[in-house]
């Protein structure tokens, strides 16, 4: 073992019955300021933002159905996906150790970070090893978790993303707001604008045109690219079997990131691991289809160890648990930890394409997000932390789970952790009107009874046999809504009456009239 | 067949209409309806907002209610409903049950059935004899597209509708934003979302949007009736039920 805290393969808690460590509180970015329906209000009223992400998200949900559709065998994919993913979990510990002996074997080095805190640190102190203050960043989930770029910069050392996308939203002092895209927010007026003011010597008469603002930022990666001895990536999938480590991208920044410099320092999520090489047969299939729409991403990067003469000559990879030896743990969550962040449930979330992903305060925006950040970062319901809210992002529609490649039940998971919710939150107005109605629901008598009483609301509603302002919780409700007065007759005061046993006899006389009637079979 | 009605505590409340309609459709069909009279609420509401202790009391009483071997089959005039018996049931009583209760979940929950499920593929109708010359648009409710999967089977049903004037909604799966105590604890982006639905219904001039599930639609009508769009909302058991002898007569406006 050759992690460089000094600590043991078992201290990551695996299979451990001892609580695992969840992400620290206050710490990297698995948490929000406001709740989920505050931060929502906000982006709501953005009228720029919802057209930027409906745009975006149609475009890309057709392009995702087309190339999925194409492929007979796209459903046994999915399957056996989701069952690589689940055997991974299933020995994770194992498949851990085991690419930590190819890695060294190979000439890298293996460290082990608990949470963020200890990556960030790991990192910082990697870099200053190399004596360099600045480094070049491969678009990564992990690092963006843990808040790597701010942390560096408060050491003094300056990280420049080359990711476009990213970029954009890192000059223009912004946040990501999707997994894949994450400036998708923006359009190309706004990333015009944020280049001229942001882009050291860029050409005062640039225009909004793609290509033109791509060449832009190439001509000043470029540079960075030829001069910067360090970078930092995260990684798609890392291969137990070899000691392989994957990156796969569209723009072939990450390419040179991962060639140019000489130190390569690789910071990634315990989950990401893949027990076999052949296994990223299926991962390469499944991945660009459900996060792009195309066939085939066109750079994928793998990278073992080090080659003499080849590419960086030091590499380091960091496995970060951050929370999610906490989400194994848990029987059902554990489902989560198969997300190979292709962003397809995103692109299909209709939450998601109202408020965007700044509304969920987490790295992991979207219905993957509102399950994966509770779960990596805790919930702590009583205290009003902000991802308690996030189990309620949904309305449960269940598009994402129809969209997952490696299918996972998202809405099942949430169900699971609002469940988990109002348990840690103990008694709240809420649960009791809930036992209340339970109460009331579970006797006949009781039920019979709400009934009669709910059909007093005829008397407040309105001419027209409605009702358009109720009381607080269901004002917002109210706002856009109008509710149906109770009729006057339930269902089973009908079905008992006189009138009910006529209309009942009448219909099955009719019934037996037709009878003769040529009847379909289908 | 000997089919027990489960009205569901919003259709037996607040939509009776519906559940009327489901019954003497059923009737009409040459069956046998029953009514178990104690029966009140599935829980769904409880168990998508969280609570799972809670709503034991209503899982059970559901098992009993219509446990019955006497009873062949149990409609429900609604989709998300029967996805809650058919997939929420067992994890309330695998957590908080006892061996009974998950026994009694699991006998019903076989025999549960939404109503286009039931008319298609147990009693093999598509053609239930109905009558309804209006121009209709479908909303495929989410629970019923993708919990319980029933795919065309309500299109089936109303295409075989007389004097119909069917019309494609667009983007017809998209979610109509209500998700149950979503559309209360998340108003805004529901109502975000039921906007951008009733632009679809009223684009298709239709003059009812129709559905399996009466949450749903109280929604989606809510809506429309705050906008004054004048189009109306239907159960699809209404649309079924309506015959050349007994019509459903369209009232005036949209509630
Ligand atoms: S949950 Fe599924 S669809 Fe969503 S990002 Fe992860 S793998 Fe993709």
């Amino acid at each position: 073992m050759s992690s460089s805290t000094g600590r043991a393969t078992n201290d990551t808690f695996l299979g451990m019955p001892a609580v695992p460590p969840r992400s620290p509180y206050g710490t990297g970015h698995l948490r929000g300021e406001r709740t989920f329906p505050r931060a929502a209000h906000d982006e709501l009223g953005n009228e720029q933002l919802r057209r930027n992400l409906g745009k975006a998200t149609h475009s890309i949900r057709a392009k995702r159905l087309a190339v999925t559709g194409e492929l007979p065998d796209w459903e046994q994919l999915r399957d056996t996906g989701s069952a690589i993913k689940t055997d991974t979990m299933n020995r994770l510990p194992e498949l851990l150790e085991e690419l930590e002996r190819k890695v060294t074997e190979r000439g890298g080095t293996v460290h082990w970070a608990r949470d963020g805190v200890e990556a960030n640190e790991i990192v910082t102190r990697l870099v200053r090893d190399t004596g360099s203050d600045e480094i070049l960043k491969v678009k990564s989930m992990a690092t963006q978790e843990i808040g790597l770029n701010e942390h560096l910069e408060s050491q003094g050392i300056a990280a420049l993303e080359t990711d476009l996308a990213e970029l954009i939203v890192q000059l223009a002092d912004d946040r990501p707001s999707h997994i894949l895209v994450p400036a998708i927010h923006r359009n190309r007026d706004e990333i015009r604008e944020i280049f001229l003011r942001h882009i050291p010597g860029v050409d005062p008469a640039l225009d909004a045109d793609p290509a033109r603002l791509a060449a832009a930022a190439r001509a000043f990666l470029r540079e960075k690219f030829m001069t910067t001895k360090v970078a930092v990536s995260g990684a798609n999938f890392g291969i137990a079997e070899t000691g392989t480590l994957a990156v796969v991208e569209s723009e072939g920044n990450g390419r040179m990131c991962l060639t140019l410099p000489e130190t390569l320092i690789t910071v990634m999520g315990i989950e990401k691991v893949l027990p076999r090489f052949q296994d990223l047969e299926v991962f390469l299939q499944l991945l660009p289809r459900s996060s792009t729409g195309e066939r085939m991403n066109p750079y994928t990067s793998l990278w073992t160890g080090v080659t003499p003469g080849d590419g960086p000559q030091e590499f380091h990879l960091v496995l970060l648990d951050n929370g999610r030896t906490a989400a194994l743990a848990d029987r059902i969550g554990r489902a989560a930890l198969n997300c190979i962040r292709c962003s397809a449930c995103l692109n299909v979330c209709p939450v998601y394409e109202r408020t965007g992903g700044h509304a969920y305060g987490s790295t992991y925006p979207g219905p993957i997000g509102a399950v994966l950040t509770p779960q990596l970062a805790g919930m702590h319901g009583a205290k009003g932390d902000p991802n308690s809210s996030l189990p309620y992002a949904s309305s449960l529609c269940g598009a994402c789970f129809d969209a997952c490649p490696v299918k996972i039940d998202i809405p099942s998971l949430l169900v699971e952790l609002r469940h988990q919710h109002t348990e840690q939150a103990g008694t709240t107005a809420e649960k009791l009107a809930m036992k209340a109605a339970a109460t009331v629901m579970k006797q006949t008598g009781l039920f019979t009874t709400a009934q009669k009483a709910a059909g007093l609301g005829r008397v407040l509603a309105g001419r027209d046999g409605t009702l358009s302002r109720l009381p607080p919780p269901l004002s917002g409700w109210s706002d856009s809504r109008d509710t149906p007065a109770p009729p006057q007759q339930t269902f089973r005061s009908w079905f008992a009456s006189a009138e009910g046993a006529a209309a009942m006899r009448a219909a099955a006389d009719e019934g037996a009239r037709h009878t003769d009637d040529p009847q379909e079979a289908s | 067949m000997r089919i027990a009605l489960f009205a569901t505590c919003l259709g037996d409340t607040l939509f009776p209409e519906a559940v009327k309609s489901t019954a003497v459709l059923l009737a009409r069909l040459g069956h046998d309806v029953v009514f178990p009279p104690q029966q009140t609420c599935c829980g769904q509401m409880h168990i998508n907002t969280g609570y799972q202790r809670e709503p034991v009391p209503l899982v059970r009483n559901f098992a009993e209610q219509f446990g019955d071997p006497a009873i062949e089959a149990v409609v429900v005039p609604s989709g998300s409903c029967a996805g809650s018996v058919r997939h929420q049931h067992e994890i309330v009583a695998e957590r908080y049950g006892d061996a009974a209760l998950r026994a009694g979940v699991a006998t019903v929950k076989t025999k549960t059935y939404e109503l286009s499920e039931f008319l298609v593929d147990v009693l093999g109708r598509t053609d239930v004899g109905a009558y309804f010359p209006h121009r209709v648009t479908y909303h495929p409710t989410c629970h019923s597209l993708r919990m319980l999967r029933v795919g065309e089977k309500p299109l089936r049903l109303l295409r075989a509708v007389e004097g119909i004037d069917l019309v494609e909604l667009p983007e017809a799966d998209a979610c109509c934003g209500f998700g149950g105590t979503f559309a209360v604890k998340n108003a805004e982006t529901s109502t975000a979302m039921l906007r951008d639905k009733m632009a679809h219904v009223t684009g298709t001039g239709a003059a009812v949007c129709t559905a399996g599930d009466s949450s749903c639609l109280m929604h989606i009508a809510g809506g429309l009736s705050r906008i004054r769009a004048g189009t109306r909302t239907l159960h699809l058991a209404q649309i079924l039920a309506s015959t050349r002898t007994v019509p459903h007569v369209l009232t005036e406006a949209a509630r």
